[in-house]
């Protein structure tokens, strides 16, 4: 598979590979990351949002 | 300096003077045309909260593949609205597709994502933060919740 690297389409075979993840409250994040000789060439995040602001508004009644 | 996910107080006003359009059902703006609206990308340092009111390049990130202002939502969506009791509701919207950021280097740590209507002055929707990324050579995107009357992205809720 190739990878978009800071040095060109790279074949991933060339590449070490590094990736992890957080799940918590707000996210679940996941990313990927591949080295070349120690070198970070790429890096891509994937965030999905769960936790968002959310608004109370106090409705007005009459009498 | 520190960044602190809130619905922008400034666009609870606007709402009440139809600032806003989400939906393109609604008259009030231009018949049937939903306004624009994007999201930008904000560093760690930067200090964006309930008080931001508009969209401003100051702290946003910057690198190769980044346009100032972000990236447009995809809105095909319309703004929906559910009962909750006789008295109260949930009135409720999310953009319709991942907001990605394709092919970016973003060098500098950012945690934050503005959304706002370019249609209406750049004026500030809601503050969204996640845990610090940097991206190399990559894509960064971000995942829409449901859009449901308790995940969805812009919730205003009635009690």
């Amino acid at each position: 598979m190739l990878i978009t690297t800071t040095k060109g389409e790279m074949d991933d075979s060339l590449l070490e590979h590094k990736s992890g993840s957080v799940d918590n409250d707000v996210e679940y994040t996941t990313w990927d990351e591949y080295y070349l000789n120690g070198e970070l060439v790429h890096r891509s995040a994937h965030v999905t949002l769960k936790k968002t602001p959310f608004t109370d508004l106090i409705g007005a009644t009459l009498g | 300096m520190a960044n602190t996910q809130s619905m922008c107080t400034s666009f609870l006003g606007e709402l009440l003077s139809s600032t806003h359009n989400f939906s393109s059902a609604n008259p009030a703006h231009t018949a049937n045309t939903a306004d624009t609206f994007k999201a930008a990308l904000y560093v760690t340092t930067a200090t964006m909260n309930a008080s931001t009111t508009a969209y401003s390049a100051t702290n946003e990130v910057s690198g190769t593949g980044y346009s100032a202002g972000g990236v447009t939502v995809t809105n095909a969506t319309n703004p929906a609205s559910t009962n909750s009791s006789t008295t109260a509701g949930v009135g409720y919207w999310t953009p319709s597709a991942s907001i990605i950021y394709s092919s970016v280097t973003l060098s500098t740590a950012f945690d934050t994502m503005l959304l706002y209507n370019s249609s209406q002055s750049n004026k500030a929707v809601a503050v969204y933060t996640f845990g610090s990324q940097t991206i190399t050579a990559g894509n960064f995107t971000l995942t829409m919740p449901s859009n449901t009357t308790t995940t969805a992205l812009v919730r205003l809720s009635t009690t």
